[in-house]
This record gives C-alpha cells, sequence and structure tokens, in this order.
C-alpha cells in the first residue's frame, strides 16, 4: 500500500494531471481579458448590444448543457427557468424603484437564480425520475403550462405587454448606476465569468461527476450506491438556478419580460444553440451562443431567409457532425498531437473553399426565387452580394447555377483526397 | 453461530404465472465463496436480480449480514456494503476509464451529493482509483474512454468498478463469459486477488473457474437449490448428475 | 341538452382529426422509440399541396395525391436522414426531427408566404346537413368524421388481418427476429413511417380548410399531438383513440361552457374576497374555462405522467 501512495513525477499519469492544471486556468485568463477588452475593439452601442446579448445566451446554453451535455435529459421548456427568473427580477426591480430600496443592482440576478432554482425544485421533485421522454415531455408540459398562464396570470406576467422596469433605481454600485450600456456590458461579463466558472467547477464535484456516470448508465450507478434520481434532482436544481441568473441578466439588459421569455420558441433556440455549439464538451454552448447570436443578428440584417439557413445548418450539423462545432474542433486534437495538422491544411482549402461558395451560389438562387417569388409587382430589381441586377434575366440565374455547380463540383472532385489526407493525419507514425 | 453475510429464506419470484424462483434457502458466510451454478433458464440472474432489488421478490426475505433488505432501492443495498457486477458488460462507457473507478469510490469515500467538493482535489480518490487499475492491471488505459476497451479489458474494468467501493459482499454474475482460455485465466487469477478476505457470490457457467475458485457451491435447477456443498460433494452428487444430464439430453431434442 | 349534442360533435371532429395524426405518430414511435417532433409538420405540408393542387384539380385530386406526396417525402426522410442519425443515439434523433419541424415551417413560408392560403371546402360539401335547435351541422363535419372513421377501420384491418400487418407488428417487437426470417426490416421501418406521415398529409388535407392554411398551423397542433399519445400511453394505438377523442371533447366543452374559477371556488364554499382588485390571486379568480381550454391537455399529461406514467393504454415507461 505504502508505495502506491508515493508520488514519482516520472509516471505518466501524474504528469498529465499537473499539465491538466495549467491547461485549465490558461483559456479563463484568456476568456476575462477577451470580455474586458471587448468593448475597446468593438466601441458601438449596437455591438455592445449584441455582446450583451451573447453573454446572457452564454449563460443560458451553458445551464442548458447542465442538462443536455453533463446529465442526457432533454429539456423542451428551459426557457421557463430563465423567464421566471427573469420576470421574478423585475419585480425585484420595480420595488426597489416603488419602494426606495436600498439594492444594489449587480447582485439582482443572484435572486433571479434563486427563485429559477426554487420552480426547478418543484418540477424536478417529479420530473427527474426519468431521463428520457418522460423527462423531456413533462418539460415541454411544464412549459407550455407557463408560457400559457403568462397571459392569464397578469399580476406576475403583466399579460401580452409583459412587465418593465427601471434599472438606475438600484443603490448606486461604487458610484455607477447602471445608465450607460457600457456598465450594463460589465456587470453582464462579470456574471458570466462567474456563473461559468462555478458551472465548470460544478462539473468537477462528486455530483457533477455522478451527473456523467447516470447519463451513461442509470442503472449501473444506482449500483453504485447514487440514486439516479438524486442525482438529476441535483443537476435540475443547478441548471434552474444559472438559468435564473440569465433571467436576471436580461431583466438589466432589455428592462423588460414578456410571453416571449417563456414560451416554447425560446426554449426551441437554446436548445438549438447547444446543440449547435457541441453538447460533449464544457465550451461547446459558448461557441454554439457565439455563433448563433452572430448569425440571428448579422445574417438576419442580410436576409429575410436567415432562419432557413440557420436551419439548414442546424440539420446538417445534427446529421454530420453530432458533436457540434466543439465536436468539430476537438477532433483535431488528435492530429495536432500527432504533429501532422499542417498536412491538412492544403486538403481542406481544396475542398472547402468550393465548397463555400458552391454553398454561396446555392444561397444566391434560393434569395432569387424569393425575391422571384414574394418581392412587389412590377420590382425586379434585388441587390446581391453587392450587385444589384434583374431577378427576371436568364443571366443572374445562369450565373449563380454555375457557381453553385461548379463549386460544389469542386468540392466533391476533391473531397476523396481530404478524407486520405485526414486518415492520414490521423495515424501514428508512417512518412509525416 | 455468527450471522451469515447473505441469508435467503423462501425466497420465490414469479412473472405472470411463470414461477421463476421457487423458494429458495440459502445462507452464505462470511468471507466464503460461493458459486452457482446451474442449466440455462434456470433463474440464476433471476436470483442476483432480487438479491440486489432489480426486482421484487415476490415472497421470501434477504437478509445482508442479518438485516433485512425489504422495501430498499439498489443504491441504498450497495451503501450497505452489497456490490455486483453484471452479465451483460454495464460501465460507463463514454467516461474515461480512470472516471469509471473514481466514481465507484465516491460513496464510499463519503463524498455523498456534494457539491463544494472538487473530484481532482481529493488524493485519496485519484490515488484509491490508481490502486484499482494497477490491481486491474488498466493503468496504461487510464485516460481512455472505457467504451474503446477490448472485451476482457471491459469485464476487468468492470469489476473493478464493483470492488472499487470496498464493498464486503461481491456479486460477480458470469464474470467470464465469451471469453477466451487466456482471458478467462487471467480474470479468475484477477478475481482471487480482489476478492481476497471478502464474500464473493458468483454465477458462472465455465467449471474450471468454478471449481478453482469457489469454497462451496449451490446448483440451481428451475428455481430451486437442488445441492449445496464443498465442490467435491456437489460434483459427487447423484441429483446434480442427474440436472445436468436431463437438461444436457433436453436441449438434444 | 342539445348544445350539449352539437359540442358532442364538434369534440368529435376534433378528437378524429388528432387521431388521424397521433396514430401515425404512435405507430412511428413503437417503430423507432423516438417521438417524431416534425410529424405536425407533414400535416401542414399535406394541407399546402392539397391547395396547390386544387388550384389545378379540383379538391378531390387533392385528398388523393397531396397524402401520397407527403408519404414519400416522409419515407424520403426516414432513408436519408433518420436512419443515418440513429447510430447516435435517441437524443439527437428526437433533435433531428425538432430541427426538420422549424426547417419545414420557414420552407413553407419561403414557398407560399406568411399569409394564410384561399383554401376552401369544395362547394360540393358546403352545405348544412342537418339542425339541432338552431345550430347547424356542416355536412363538411360529416365528411370529416367518415373519413378519419374509415381511416382508423382501413388502419386497424391492416394492422390485425393481414400478413404485411403481422409482419410489421412483429418487426416492431422483435427487429433482429423478423430480419433473420428474410424480411427486409429497414424497408417496413421506411414504409411504416412513410404511411405515418400520409396519415398526417390526409388529416392536413381535410383539416386545411377548416382550421386554416397558414405557417403556424403545424406548431399549433405539433404539440397536442405528443401530449395525446403520451396520455394515451406511447405506442398504443387504442390509447391514441382515447386520448384523441378525450383531448377533443376536452377542450370543445371547456371552450362553449363559461365556467368560471369564481364560480367553482364559491361552490366548494370559499368566498370571493372583499377587495379583488388588490388581492394577490385576483387572476386566480376571474379565469374561466375557454381561457384554459388550450391548456387543459398539458395539464391533463403531467398529471398522468406523475401518476400513471405509462399513460392511460401504455405498458411501458418510455
Amino acid at each position: 500500500m505504502n508505495d502506491q501512495l508515493k508520488t514519482d513525477p516520472s509516471k505518466p499519469a501524474q504528469r498529465m494531471r499537473a499539465g491538466s492544471m495549467t491547461l485549465t486556468l490558461g483559456p479563463w485568463i484568456v476568456a476575462a481579458i477577451a470580455l474586458l477588452v471587448m468593448p475597446y475593439i468593438f466601441t458601438s452601442n449596437s455591438a455592445l448590444t449584441i455582446m450583451n446579448q451573447m453573454w446572457i445566451t452564454v449563460v443560458f446554453a451553458l445551464a442548458y448543457n447542465m442538462l443536455l451535455g453533463q446529465g442526457g435529459m432533454l429539456s423542451f421548456g428551459h426557457a421557463v427557468y430563465m423567464g421566471l427568473g427573469g420576470f421574478f427580477c423585475m419585480h425585484l426591480m420595480n420595488y426597489i424603484e416603488d419602494f426606495g430600496l436600498a439594492f444594489p443592482l449587480p447582485l439582482l440576478p443572484l435572486f433571479g437564480g434563486l427563485f429559477g432554482m426554487g420552480f426547478a425544485m418543484i418540477i424536478g421533485s417529479f420530473s427527474t425520475s426519468g431521463a428520457g421522454t418522460r423527462f423531456a415531455m413533462i418539460s415541454l408540459g411544464v412549459g407550455e403550462l407557463i408560457a400559457a398562464c403568462s397571459v392569464i396570470i397578469v399580476a406576475f406576467f403583466g399579460g401580452e405587454e409583459g412587465i418593465s422596469g427601471d434599472r438606475t433605481y438600484g443603490l448606486p454600485f461604487f458610484g455607477v448606476e447602471f445608465l450607460k450600456q457600457i456598465e450594463v456590458y460589465y456587470l453582464i461579463s462579470f456574471w458570466l465569468m462567474l456563473s461559468a466558472v462555478l458551472m465548470y467547477l460544478f462539473s468537477r464535484t462528486p455530483v457533477g461527476r455522478m451527473a456523467n456516470a447516470v447519463r451513461d448508465n442509470p442503472e449501473r450507478a444506482q449500483f453504485l450506491g447514487y440514486s439516479a434520481r438524486w442525482v438529476r434532482f441535483y443537476s435540475f436544481c443547478a441548471s434552474g438556478f444559472f438559468c435564473g441568473i440569465a433571467g436576471g441578466l436580461f431583466a438589466i439588459s432589455y428592462e423588460i419580460l414578456t410571453e416571449e421569455n417563456l414560451n416554447a420558441t425560446s426554449s426551441g433556440v437554446i436548445l438549438l444553440v447547444t446543440f449547435l455549439g457541441g453538447v460533449g464538451f464544457f465550451f461547446g454552448p459558448i461557441i454554439g451562443a457565439i455563433a448563433f447570436t452572430l448569425l440571428q443578428t448579422v445574417l438576419s440584417l442580410q436576409t429575410e431567409l436567415w432562419a432557413i439557413y440557420v436551419g439548414g445548418l442546424f440539420l446538417a450539423t445534427v446529421m454530420f457532425f453530432p458533436g457540434g462545432l466543439a465536436g468539430l474542433m476537438m477532433m483535431h486534437v488528435p492530429a495536432l498531437r500527432l504533429g501532422k495538422a499542417g498536412g491538412l491544411v492544403m486538403p481542406y482549402i481544396k475542398t472547402l473553399i468550393p465548397g463555400a461558395i458552391g454553398v454561396l451560389g446555392v444561397c444566391a438562387l434560393i434569395e432569387m426565387t424569393f425575391h422571384f417569388r414574394h418581392a412587389a409587382k412590377g420590382d425586379h430589381e434585388m441587390t446581391l452580394f453587392w450587385t444589384t441586377f434583374d431577378s427576371h434575366t436568364v443571366m443572374p440565374w445562369l450565373i449563380a447555377g454555375i457557381v453553385a455547380a461548379v463549386g460544389l463540383g469542386v468540392a466533391r472532385a476533391t473531397a476523396p483526397a481530404m478524407k486520405e489526407a485526414w486518415d492520414e493525419a490521423n495515424t501514428a507514425g508512417g512518412a509525416s | 453461530m455468527s450471522t451469515a453475510a447473505l441469508e435467503l429464506t423462501g425466497l420465490k419470484k414469479s412473472f405472470g404465472k411463470a414461477e421463476i424462483i421457487r423458494g429458495i434457502d440459502l445462507s452464505i458466510g462470511k468471507a466464503e465463496r460461493h458459486a452457482i451454478i446451474g442449466p440455462n433458464g434456470a433463474g440464476k440472474s433471476t436470483l442476483f436480480n432480487l438479491i440486489t432489488a432489480r426486482f421484487p421478490p415476490s415472497a421470501g426475505t434477504v437478509k445482508l449480514h442479518g438485516e433485512d433488505l425489504a422495501g430498499l432501492e439498489p443504491y441504498q443495498i450497495n451503501r450497505k456494503g452489497l456490490s455486483r457486477s453484471f452479465q451483460i458488460t454495464n460501465i460507463f462507457p463514454k467516461m474515461t476509464v480512470f472516471e469509471n473507478v473514481r466514481c465507484a469510490l465516491l460513496w464510499s469515500q463519503g463524498y455523498k451529493y456534494s457539491f463544494w467538493n472538487l473530484v481532482n482535489r481529493s488524493r485519496a480518490l485519484t490515488e484509491g482509483a490508481e490502486a484499482i487499475l494497477e490491481q486491474i492491471n488498466l493503468l496504461e488505459r487510464r485516460d481512455l474512454p472505457a467504451g474503446t476497451l477490448s472485451y476482457a479489458e471491459q469485464r476487468a474494468l468492470e469489476i473493478g468498478i464493483t470492488i472499487a467501493g470496498g464493498a464486503d459482499v461481491i456479486m460477480l454474475d458470469e464474470p467470464t463469459a465469451g471469453m477466451s482460455h487466456s482471458e478467462t485465466d487471467y480474470i479468475t487469477d484477477l478475481i482471487m486477488k480482489v476478492t481476497e478476505g471478502k464474500t464473493l457470490i458468483m454465477v458462472e457457467h465455465d467449471m474450471g473457474v468454478v471449481f478453482g475458485l469457489a469454497d462451496r457451491i449451490s446448483v440451481l435447477v428451475y428455481g430451486e437449490i437442488i445441492a449445496t456443498g464443498k465442490p467435491e460433494d456437489v460434483r459427487a452428487d447423484p441429483k446434480v448428475q442427474e440436472a445436468y444430464l436431463g437438461a444436457a439430453l433436453e436441449a438434444e431434442h | 341538452m342539445e348544445l350539449i349534442l352539437v359540442n358532442v360533435i364538434d369534440g368529435l371532429v376534433t378528437g378524429l382529426l388528432l387521431f388521424m395524426l397521433s396514430a401515425g405518430l404512435t405507430l412511428i414511435f413503437s417503430m423507432m422509440g423516438v417521438l417524431n417532433f416534425a410529424h405536425a409538420s407533414f400535416y401542414m405540408l399535406g394541407a399546402y399541396f392539397a391547395y396547390q393542387i386544387s388550384l389545378a384539380l379540383g379538391f378531390w385530386v387533392g385528398l388523393l395525391i397531396a397524402p401520397l406526396i407527403v408519404g414519400v417525402m416522409g419515407a424520403g426522410v426516414e432513408r436519408y436522414g433518420l436512419r443515418r442519425v440513429h447510430q447516435y443515439g435517441h437524443v439527437p434523433e428526437l433533435i433531428f426531427t425538432f430541427g426538420l419541424a422549424l426547417l419545414i415551417e420557414e420552407l413553407v413560408q419561403f414557398v407560399w408566404g406568411k399569409n394564410q392560403m384561399a383554401y376552401d371546402i369544395p362547394d360540393i360539401l358546403n352545405f348544412t346537413a342537418f339542425s339541432i335547435a338552431g345550430n347547424s351541422i356542416p355536412a363538411y363535419k360529416i365528411f370529416m368524421i367518415f373519413i378519419s372513421v374509415g381511416i382508423f377501420m382501413g388502419l386497424l384491418y391492416v394492422l390485425t388481418k393481414t400478413r404485411v400487418g403481422m409482419i410489421i407488428q412483429a418487426a416492431l417487437s422483435y427487429p433482429r427476429t423478423v430480419e433473420a426470417l428474410g424480411h427486409n426490416v429497414p424497408l417496413i421501418f421506411m414504409g411504416v413511417f412513410g404511411v405515418g406521415t400520409a396519415l398526417a398529409g390526409v388529416a392536413g388535407v381535410i383539416a386545411g380548410p377548416v382550421l386554416g392554411t397558414f405557417p403556424g398551423m403545424a406548431f399549433v397542433l405539433g404539440s397536442i399531438v405528443f401530449v395525446t399519445i403520451v396520455i394515451g400511453g406511447l405506442g398504443s394505438l387504442w390509447g391514441a383513440l382515447v386520448a384523441s377523442l378525450l383531448i377533443g371533447w376536452i377542450t370543445t366543452f371547456a371552450k362553449s361552457y363559461n365556467i368560471a374559477m369564481s364560480d367553482i371556488l364559491n361552490g366548494i364554499g370559499i368566498a370571493t374576497p372583499e377587495n379583488l382588485s388588490d388581492n394577490m390571486f385576483r387572476d386566480l379568480w376571474t379565469v374561466t374555462s375557454p381561457q384554459i381550454a388550450d391548456i387543459l391537455p398539458y395539464i391533463l399529461m403531467v398529471l398522468i405522467l406523475i401518476f400513471r406514467p405509462a399513460g392511460l393504454f401504455g405498458k411501458r415507461e418510455s
């Protein structure tokens, strides 16, 4: 026994552990610096708004993934926990305003979190006894119920118009009154950092580890002394807590909450975001939230049809890369470890760039079809990719068609070579 | 007489009209290695599932160290010091080998459902898990996903998970099923090593393993124990001979 | 009394319509073990295709051809989408159908726009069949009842009396064995998926003219269909029928009888508080049954899942 207790730095296992400590601290520092610096790079007000939305979505998506990715529980009504936390914070904010309560605004999300957790405890007490269809259906049912209640129970949800408030009545926090967007940005960033670190640490606690075990094999977990139900319950409450925090941040940032924050669409969006980013890795939802918010805000400015593209992207992700964007990135780790990732660059350029051009061609065809069908009578002129042309003439169709066909054709022709390069890059040894 | 490690009295189980376990009385002493054998369909796995509360019994009691287990959930029974493996490999395939073992250690080291401890910080957990991995010779596979191990390695891992919690009654359901000769020998040695000083109850088909490991053997046929005793005695028992030959003859028809 | 009869007929129409969707969904569930979120989207496609066809060839041709197209599309989704995702497990499958539902809604908006289509009841059925105490019952409702009952009978006959039905039933429970017996199980699965979606298509064709043909129609019905088969018990055809009718009647009656919560509470002996407008629970007191009619099925489902997780007729728990 004694020899096992000695630490031997030459043992590979312990070297890995020492390495992993520095590895885990690095990204957090980078993220914190990025959060601090971002407003100096993107200074416009709209950029700040987009970033605020992005960080709130990140908190929400990470909280959602505590269930989906780490606990294996698919929830269809998770907007409820964020929404309720938000509504509660909104009421608190109005209470502060009405009664002149001395309350620092930055603490508000904490109360949203507690409220979200409280509600999760009620629902979780009966929904977490199973993980599969039963859990999903209860979450759907509860979600629909609360969303419907929001129109009926006007006192709490404010009916159709929702409830709104004013964040600036809180106690000034070191002189900051949160009048300016940038102040709100740092408040949100602070909570994002705090929540993300806490959620990461949660996944490293005994109950967080057992959540993984219960996800993989609930029965085996039972025979290790853990009740699968309680493990799920704790994950569920923790997720509810962080969703509530996201709700509180939403309340601070937008100063209004409506039925939209509770309904099935919002619940669906967060599922989409999380899955797009990748449920298998802790940082997946972060990437998903950033990518989705960018797609939503930037793409929706460019085209009415953005939802089609996002839907298509989502389906393609489920079908071809179930690991999501994070999975796609992590796929390259073995090649990097083997030092052969360089061999992938050229094949990628040869296949993916023509492929992307081809996809753009297809998009052009879709846009033109849409314009052709739905534009006002006599409006033949449309602008696409910085060119204005007549959508009722043959030429643009021909060009878009050729671009699409050639791009996709080249991609298809070079795909086998890419596959070969991929296999080569992931095989140890051999000529490199 | 000291209390038996595991005592079954009048244990019965029916599924609908079919009576699978038809009244079993069995007492297994502390630190005894007990094997349960019998022809296919005799109810061996059902018996295991009854003891570990995977199914509720129709009648009878199961006592662990003299304590009645009626109405307890599997996880509660596990906490009382009874651990089992499964006939079909039952591990956490997406988690690493190390994580598999570490999860098995959590409860016994008193972590319960805590969310204020970090598992990486605990030297006792890490070293405990590594000690188990060393015992089952999987230290080199430490960071691989458990699902990628070979079949024999997965079985070894399952035994590791089963013993990791420090339970003093270990139940193994066909630990060598589907293995080659060399793999069987390897697993047999492993079982011998890791169950030292513990009560072992195993279902097994491979008679070599049974006679090599067991202190006592029970023969289960059609839901009843027809013989219990030392390996030599059981081998010589005419009822056992008949049951096995009979079943063999029936299978031919 | 007469009003009750009218409501019974209305509830029956709603219930049978639900059943046409839930029958296919529950069959698909027992086959793949996965709830098809996009099922109601196929219902919507049925309505749109029928509308498009009816413009050129009339309602009846639409009724025949639109479900066929929908069925072929459904089979295609199974063959080229679901079968691929199946290897990743149940959650990705569920997510796939969820994404598909979103995409189909967007595509419908892309092709037909956001407005409701002028898809109407055919003239030949546009008359009053009979009246009950001044409430006229349109012939189209009777037609809907006949079509749905006919389909249910046909389905029951095929599943229980024909060889194909036997093979399907066997394939649902023992896919490996049936495959070993020389039947092409993937083809059977594809076929069942196709037929299930085609049924949803039929429902769309006949419901489009009454409930409206618009891009949100799948969303409106989608989760209710889910609720139906969960209440009825996943995988149970009879359960789907009973639950559909139950939901049809519950919602119809709740909508037509205006029962206020305050009446119920007064009835069981709780007096209305005096300053209702200041009371925290004021909204609870003023709730009326038409207001909550649409969420009653969800309440029912949550209750059933808590107290009888297998559903009314279900044999297994998820």
